[in-house]
């Protein structure tokens, strides 16, 4: 097939590693950085027979003309883009800004709570609050202290930031619901809390606030395939209705949000993306052996570092769909 | 000329199209309907009476001179076939793939009032087919009139009404969210209906008119309708996005894992090649038994497509009977070949999962037809007592869809309850300068009404634009004191 206007793709401009599993892209896309508005997402494909992934905007720069995405490699695709995503590469598609912008007008005071992969995405929300006049609280919470990322983008727009680590090593000890009760006890009028992170962390979160009636705002990222409303793979129970995450959300009350379907579904390919990552990986290994003479037998991926190892055993099973 | 044809002096039999074999066709993607020879074209040709007053041609939303082309392909002139069907319709071959020829066309052939009606969109096709292969494109000398059209959705209706623009001198530039252009053509009709490189050549055939597709491109939260006009410089716009949002019946066990729409399973196997996973990246569930819910083209394809990814069974769940069922005939009749299971009068109640929270059945209650609704289809009434439980891995919802929200959710655009966009008999919207049509004014419909209502919107795009048309013939109604009001010189008056 050819098709010209669309061999161009994406210009990734710059890569940062966080971690050996964390990094962040910034794609030249002008138009989107102009569009994109806070709680937005990007459907990405890597290359012509990648998969569609829901990523979220992490940052936005107007002037530069730039988005930055923040990805965790934990599936096929994004250990993919973890090896090939260089500046100066392309992405084969990327499209969006989708998703209703979550809403930021109108609050006094709101803690803003980014876990694991939802520290990036938490980001824009903090700063629009902040831009907006409220006094932000940021909680965000990571496993570990070498693992902390952003540290003094967050200081910038909020006015108190506490951090979590599950070991203690930085912050305080414990999750992010943890700093949420803490912000609770310092503070008896906050209007919101907005949490993004994987789906056991929001619900966590919503059952923190439920008691204290605070209103929560969670950020879904189901499966999702064009993004645009069309094959209603995202789909979540919210109260009583069925909603399409990707044009009725990804903002959904948290305290309605049905986590346990939201959690099942998000298995549902499990076992082809187990299979689609141990592929990809045997077909690194080939690649890296200059001879392969006779077919190597499945052996640990020797290039991985123990706390990546660690990392990978610990996560949670469904961020695994999460990441791609 | 020939000497005059009548009804008897025609080929008396309709020309069969060759076919490859069901047990052979299950297993692969590859088109089942392999279209005419040249020796089966002329032969069929033979067939039409070329009707001076051909009542066909009124049965075609694009309205080709049908006696016209084929009259063409008798005297063996291939080419003029073709350049009379482009200029009415710049996707012979995917049209005369796609469209239910049975009830426009051919239903109002004169040869079927005694005979069987003459093939009209397998010569179609083969026309198409043709064009193709011998790389025909009709690019007309086209006098840039310094006008620009942007257009929603690169599906049939967008393609139609690009194709019009184009050649009317306009600037065009088609706005696609996917990655590729063609919109249900790409992500919903499946290859053994409708090939890839059919689409392509199409869409090859839109460039050489100076069409261009801008992928990747969301509008609505990328750049608004208002947008377009004001920052991209539009002079009008079309929105043909299509209906889209797929609805699911409200039964208990709707979010189980292996429950999905028949959008999900057909873009992920048609646009995304899950079909070939783990080669491509994409996958798809796959269930040794599969029920798939609903009786239209789109239920027939996900039930077929189905059996092509390896399902031993595949049963048609439909509340109706096979009277009210809205595929085509000749869908029906493949997907029986291939050994799909009807179940008729039949509706789900439930569906019923496993411990790991993944399908194992569905029950259902059986239905029986009561009076006449407003749809003039009889309504299904269930039968008390009479649930039964069909065994099933998966479970493929394909009963229809509602208007996708996202231009009502980012423009100021008048919709009517459903959510549709609400246009006028010009399919002109509430806002001057933009204009709608296909499913997300009409609800679902077919490709070739898509079509139609593309090329419509490109007359009254080309009306407000004040660009002349020869294509449309000139009407009293265009004429005041005897100027022409369709000139191109004539004031352009531009509503706020």
């Amino acid at each position: 097939m050819t098709e010209p206007d669309r061999a161009a793709g994406f210009e990734i401009l710059k890569r940062e590693d966080f971690s050996d599993v964390a990094y962040s892209l910034v794609v030249h896309h002008p138009r989107m950085a102009k569009a994109a508005r806070p709680g937005q997402f990007v459907i990405v494909m890597l290359h012509e027979t990648g998969e569609r992934i829901p990523l979220t905007i992490a940052d936005f720069d107007r002037q530069a003309g730039t988005i930055t995405l923040v990805v965790q490699a934990v599936g096929k695709t994004t250990k993919e883009m973890q090896q090939s995503c260089k500046a100066g590469s392309v992405l084969h598609a990327l499209v969006g800004p989708m998703g209703v912008p979550s809403s930021l007008t109108g609050r006094r005071k709101v803690i803003c709570v980014g876990g694991g992969l939802g520290v990036a995405p938490i980001f824009p929300q903090a700063r629009g609050f902040k831009e907006n006049g409220a006094y932000v609280i940021g909680v965000v919470g990571f496993r570990t202290k070498q693992l902390i990322f952003w540290q003094e983008k967050f200081e910038t727009c909020c006015d108190e930031l506490i951090l979590c680590t599950d070991d203690g090593s930085a912050g305080i000890k414990g999750f992010v619901s943890d700093g949420i009760k803490l912000a609770i006890a310092r503070h008896r009028d906050i209007d919101e809390v907005i949490a993004i992170g994987p789906p056991v962390m929001m619900r966590a979160c919503a059952e923190t606030t439920r008691p204290h009636a605070i209103k929560t705002i969670v950020s879904l990222n189901p499966i999702m395939v064009d993004g645009t409303g069309m094959c209603g793979g995202c789909r979540v129970k919210v109260g009583d209705t069925v909603k399409f995450a990707c044009v009725d959300g990804p903002d959904f009350d948290g305290h309605k949000v049905d986590f346990h379907d939201l959690i099942m579904r998000l298995g549902r390919y499990a076992a082809q993306e187990k299979t689609a990552a141990q592929r990809w990986s045997e077909n690194c290994r080939m690649k890296d052996q200059i001879v392969p003479a006779v077919r190597a037998s499945p052996s640990p991926i020797p290039t991985t570092s123990d706390l990546t190892r660690e990392l990978l055993d610990h996560l949670d099973p469904f961020e695994q769909v999460l990441g791609g | 000329m020939a000497k005059k044809r009548t009804i008897r002096s025609i080929p008396q039999q309709r020309t069969p199209a060759r076919e490859q074999e069901p047990a052979q066709r299950v297993q692969n993607f590859a088109e089942v309907n392999c279209g005419y020879t040249l020796e089966q074209a002329l032969n069929e040709a033979e067939r039409c009476l070329l009707c001076p007053e051909p009542a066909c041609v009124a049965g075609c939303p694009v309205n080709i001179d049908i006696p016209g082309f084929i009259r063409e392909i008798s005297a063996k002139n291939f080419r003029g076939a073709y350049d009379i069907i482009a200029k009415s319709n710049l996707l012979a071959a995917v049209c005369g793939r796609v469209c239910p020829q049975e009830s426009q066309c051919e239903r109002l052939c004169v040869v079927a009032e005694t005979l069987q009606p003459v093939a009209i969109g397998r010569l179609e096709r083969w026309t198409g087919d043709r064009a193709i292969t011998e790389h025909w494109t009709n690019v007309p000398y086209i006098e840039r009139n310094g006008f620009s059209v942007g257009i929603v959705g690169s599906g049939p209706a967008g393609m139609a009404c690009a194709a019009d623009m184009a050649k009317a001198g306009c600037e065009v530039a088609v706005y696609e969210a996917f990655h590729q252009p063609g919109g249900v053509l790409r992500y919903g009709i499946p290859d053994f209906r409708l090939p890839n490189d059919v689409i392509d050549a199409e869409i090859g055939n839109l460039r050489k008119l100076g069409v261009r597709f801008e992928c990747n491109t969301l509008v609505g939260r990328l750049f608004t309708i208002e947008q377009m006009i004001d920052e991209l410089g539009h002079d009008a716009v079309f929105i043909g996005t299509g209906a889209g949002y797929p609805s699911m019946l409200g039964v208990p066990g709707e979010s189980l894992n292996g429950v999905l729409s028949a959008n999900e399973l057909l873009t992920r196997c048609n646009l995304m090649r899950a079909r070939d996973f783990p080669n491509y990246d994409t996958p798809i569930p796959l269930g040794r038994h599969v029920c798939v819910v609903g009786a239209g083209n789109t239920a027939m394809d996900a039930m077929r497509v189905c059996l092509r990814l390896g399902a031993q069974k595949v049963c048609c769940v439909y509340r109706r009977s096979e009277a009210e069922c809205p595929a085509r005939a000749e869908e029906v009749h493949h997907a029986k070949e291939e050994g799909i299971e009807f179940h008729w009068l039949t509706n789900p109640i439930e569906i019923l999962g496993d411990e790991n929270g993944k399908v194992r059945a569905m029950r259902c209650v059986r239905m029986e037809l009561g009076e006449p609704d407003e749809s003039g289809r009889r309504r299904p009434f269930p039968i008390a007592g009479s649930e039964v439980e069909l065994q099933t891995e998966q479970v493929v919802f394909a009963i229809g869809t509602n208007a996708n929200p996202i231009i009502g959710q980012t423009s100021k655009l008048r919709l009517d309850k459903r959510g549709y966009i609400e246009v006028d008999d010009n399919l002109a919207t509430s806002m001057a300068g933009v204009f709608a049509g296909g499913d997300i004014v009409t609800g679902a419909a077919t490709v070739i009404e898509a079509m139609g209502a593309g090329r419509r919107a490109a007359r009254s795009i080309k009306r407000y634009l004040r660009i002349r048309d020869f294509d449309e013939p000139r009407t009293e109604a265009g004429s005041l004191f005897g100027i022409d009001l369709n000139e191109q010189n004539f004031a352009r008056i531009r509503l706020a």
